[in-house]
């Protein structure tokens, strides 16, 4: 991992490097869950966050930590305002925290240049929004192939035309779409974007899949097909999920959940679950 | 590949980028018109400039000019060496023209008289083609021809021995009916023989039927007559012309080759002429409108007819001599300047005049002499050899290239170019404004997009390059579309001006001012790449600063923005 590495990041990766060996610690203490030897896929660390709003400063996340291993379905609840969306931001590469550290594996991330972490976001991660937030002026299938457009150069992506376009089909059938690949955005209704959305997030083949309320906008129908897409994705795949949610219904559905209370995680908060 | 798509994509949706495209293409479409019309024009004056010009003018500010042409001939013609093509003597000399019109007025014209070698001086600049007698064209003759100027002209009156010999029988008869006929047999008009003033004054009484036929013209007085110069510069010239009194109907004329009076036969204007003149064509015309709008020319005098030119000897102190020239052709180069002012003589008879030349010796003066070189020779250069050779302290001479006797009037219209296209750049500057605007609302209305692009893992720049390539597209489909434009305009520019002239009744190109049948015009493929090129560098610059604000969204904001 140190070749691409600039040199002034050394010791920041090294001090990382060594901190990883207390992850399982400070991982558990979010949760009784307890870690084997895995090492958390991302995690967050003393995390905090504050939005400047004219003079008042707003703390949104207040020293966070916060993990999640390889082939886990995370969801984390919070009241509105509770700073869920604003981590899961932070995770994604998104925003960079004010303090505390976002880490990759061992990698530390929040402070690597931004065109890295655009690199490690289209490539390794897959975001699911509440808005579905597909780009209006392409097809499903377009919108699909949208990070593959943006990690591909011209050429290469043209080299890779067929096999981009196969990859995205398939993709669409598996979301249950394959009959609206070349319909625009506003031609479809809410869970078939959302499933799009869905597909576009897989496009990749990313190592994690981060849903900010992805049946916020839906009706239940739609919403259990989405949770059984990501379950199944979860289950067969081992697709790392974390998902933002504020239906406790829905965060049931994961394997473990977290709790965010005033920008803190709240460990009574598994109580009333 | 996604910039691409996109930059695509919002080309063919946003409606609204259309009038950017528009106001790009319309300020493409007028550059490329202008600067065809205006280099057009441009070269069609150049060749005009050059073709009467010829290459180098050496001239001398001297009253009697260079005292000895051949020697000066020979200087230049080693100085300048093989580039050399063709060389011409010509006396340059400010004079006074004279046109007897009906009514026994006559016009008064300030001409500049140019005595030329036949022979030469066609071949030193463009001077044949200008003329109307298709022989005279091929070779230059001081002598009348029989009829058949300006072919294929319906409009211009017939001219020539013909109209000489017919216009000369009707004042004959005139005169018959109503003068006495006294003189009458000495040969109509030419009365340049008779040296009694009050005769004359009062035969010019007698003899004009025409304005004694009008009652509401004051009767011609001694002074308005048309022979009322003669007495007068013949008094200037003092008792040794006036000596000469009848005698002057003998006197040699070996350059308007008129026989007749070499063998000392009495001047007879059915059968002689007097030394040929060619006039510019606006010296012996007016072009004015009728009443029906159509362009027509009334002429003065025509090949054939006979003029009195006046102009100052060369003398220490000049006086001014005259003598009557028939009409032997027009000279028309379209150049108003020249046109109006220009007048050429044989270049002996001129020097004779004026007393240019040394009888003992034999040696001629002249006023200047032209040069042609060869195509592709460094005029400058040779202009700064022949400087050098003729230093202004030794000889008062003049040396100059085409371009330096017309570099006020050639730099005025290139600076008129500049300018034009400065200001018409502006209208593609205003353009790119439209540009920059139309595409801040398309950030702003695409906040969200682009902070989907940026979550999706679009680096800034890509972002960026997204909108700069919209940016370029729109430029470059506009400039396209204005070079398509511009060039249908510019090749049917005379049909559009036709056009424009049947709905707005008014003339938009108006040959009674440009002397030109059609407007000139000329595509220069540089100038449309470049103007091109401009353009969409222009939409290209309009785009950076929204590309910016885009590529600075911050993708959280961008993607919570409604």
């Amino acid at each position: 991992m140190s070749s691409s590495i600039p040199v002034g990041y050394e010791p920041l990766i090294a001090s990382a490097g060594q901190s990883s060996s207390h992850l399982a610690a400070f991982t558990g203490q979010s949760d009784e869950h307890q870690l084997d030897a895995k090492p958390a896929l991302l995690s967050a660390r003393n995390v905090t966050k504050s939005y400047q709003k004219g003079r008042l400063k707003i703390p949104v996340l207040k020293g966070v930590n916060f993990g999640v291993e390889p082939g886990e379905f995370v969801s984390i609840i919070g009241q509105s305002g509770s700073g869920k969306s604003t981590l899961l931001h932070l995770l994604g590469m998104l925003d960079v925290p004010d303090e505390g550290e976002i880490c990759l594996g061992l990698e530390r991330m929040d402070n690597v240049s931004s065109k890295r972490r655009d690199r490690f976001r289209n490539k390794q991660i897959g975001m699911i929004f509440q808005f579905y937030h597909l780009l209006p002026e392409l097809t499903t299938r377009e919108n699909v192939l949208a990070p593959l457009m943006i990690s591909q150069g011209v050429v290469s992506y043209l080299r890779h035309r067929r096999r981009n376009r196969e990859r995205a089909d398939y993709l669409l059938d598996m979301v249950g779409l394959s009959h609206r690949l070349a319909h625009r955005p506003c031609e479809l209704s809410g869970g078939e974007m959302q499933r799009t959305a869905v597909a576009r997030a897989l496009i990749t083949r990313p190592r994690l899949l981060l849903a900010d309320e992805p049946t916020g906008n839906l009706d239940t129908e739609n919403s259990r097909e989405i949770l059984q897409i990501l379950k199944d994705l979860n289950r067969e795949e081992q697709l790392t999920i974390v998902m933002v949610t504020h239906d406790q219904e829905i965060a049931k559905e994961a394997n473990r959940t977290v709790c965010l209370r005033e920008g803190l995680v709240d460990e009574m908060g598994r109580g009333i679950l | 590949m996604y910039k691409l798509l996109l930059s695509w994509r919002y080309l063919r949706t946003r409606y609204i980028a259309l009038a950017s495209i528009v106001s790009v293409t319309l300020g493409v479409a007028t550059l490329i018109v202008v600067n065809s019309v205006m280099s057009g024009f441009a070269h069609e004056m150049h060749a005009r400039l050059h073709g009467i010009l010829s290459d180098i003018v050496v001239e001398s500010y001297e009253t009697a000019g260079m005292p000895d042409a051949t020697w000066h001939m020979e200087k230049i013609r080693s100085i300048v060496g093989a580039d050399l093509e063709a060389i011409t003597a010509v006396v340059h000399v400010p004079a006074m023209v004279n046109i007897p019109v009906p009514n026994g007025r006559s016009v008064t014209r300030p001409i500049n008289l140019v005595g030329v070698d036949e022979k030469t001086y066609a071949q030193v600049c463009e001077f044949s083609p200008h003329l109307l007698h298709p022989e005279n064209r091929k070779q230059l003759s001081f002598l009348l021809r029989h009829g058949g100027y300006a072919p294929g002209r319906a409009a211009f009156p017939p001219s020539g021995w013909q109209h000489r010999r017919n216009r000369v029988r009707i004042e004959r008869d005139i005169q018959r009916h109503l003068g006495p006929p006294a003189s009458s047999d000495t040969g109509g008009e030419q009365e340049s023989g008779d040296s009694n003033p009050q005769k004359i004054a009062a035969r010019s009484t007698d003899f004009d039927p025409l304005s004694a036929a009008l009652p509401q013209s004051p009767p011609p007085l001694p002074g308005s007559g048309r022979f009322d110069q003669q007495p007068t510069s013949r008094n200037d010239e003092g008792d040794d012309h006036s000596q000469r009194g009848l005698a002057d109907f003998e006197r040699s004329d070996p350059f308007g080759g008129v026989p007749a009076n070499s063998n000392g036969a009495v001047f007879d204007a059915v059968k002689h002429q007097h030394t040929g003149v060619v006039l510019g064509i606006a010296i012996a015309s007016t072009r004015h409108r009728d009443a029906d709008g159509e362009v027509r020319d009334y002429y003065y005098c025509l090949p054939g007819d006979d003029v009195q030119i006046t102009f100052p000897n060369a003398s220490q102190k000049p006086t001014a001599v005259f003598d009557w020239f028939t009409v032997v052709d027009m000279y028309e180069s379209q150049m108003s300047e020249y046109d109006s002012t220009f007048a050429f003589v044989p270049l002996r008879k001129l020097q004779e005049m004026r007393g240019m030349f040394d009888p003992e010796q034999g040696i001629y003066g002249v006023t200047s002499i032209q040069l042609k070189v060869r195509d592709g020779a460094n005029l400058n250069a040779i202009r700064d050899r022949l400087r050098e050779q003729f230093p202004a302290t030794t000889f008062p001479y003049s040396i100059q290239t085409w371009r330096d006797l017309q570099g006020p009037l050639l730099a005025a219209v290139q600076l008129e170019t500049t300018i034009l296209n400065i200001l018409l750049f502006l209208i593609i500057a205003v353009a790119g404004f439209g540009i920059l605007a139309t595409f801040f609302m398309i950030v702003v209305e695409k906040t969200r997009d682009i902070g989907i692009l940026k979550a999706l893992g679009a680096p800034s720049g890509g972002v960026m390059s997204i909108f700069l390539n919209y940016g370029f597209a729109l430029g470059l489909v506009g400039a396209i579309a204005g070079m398509g434009l511009g060039l249908a305009f510019v090749a049917y520019i005379n049909e559009i001006a036709g056009v424009v002239e049947t709905l707005t009744g008014r003339e938009v190109f108006d040959p009674t001012v440009y002397y030109f049948q059609e407007i000139p015009v000329i595509t220069d493929a540089a100038t449309m790449f470049w103007v091109v090129c401009g353009a969409v560098l222009i939409a290209v610059l309009a785009s950076v600063l929204p590309a910016l604000r885009a590529a600075r969204l911050h993708p959280v904001e961008a993607l919570r923005h409604e």
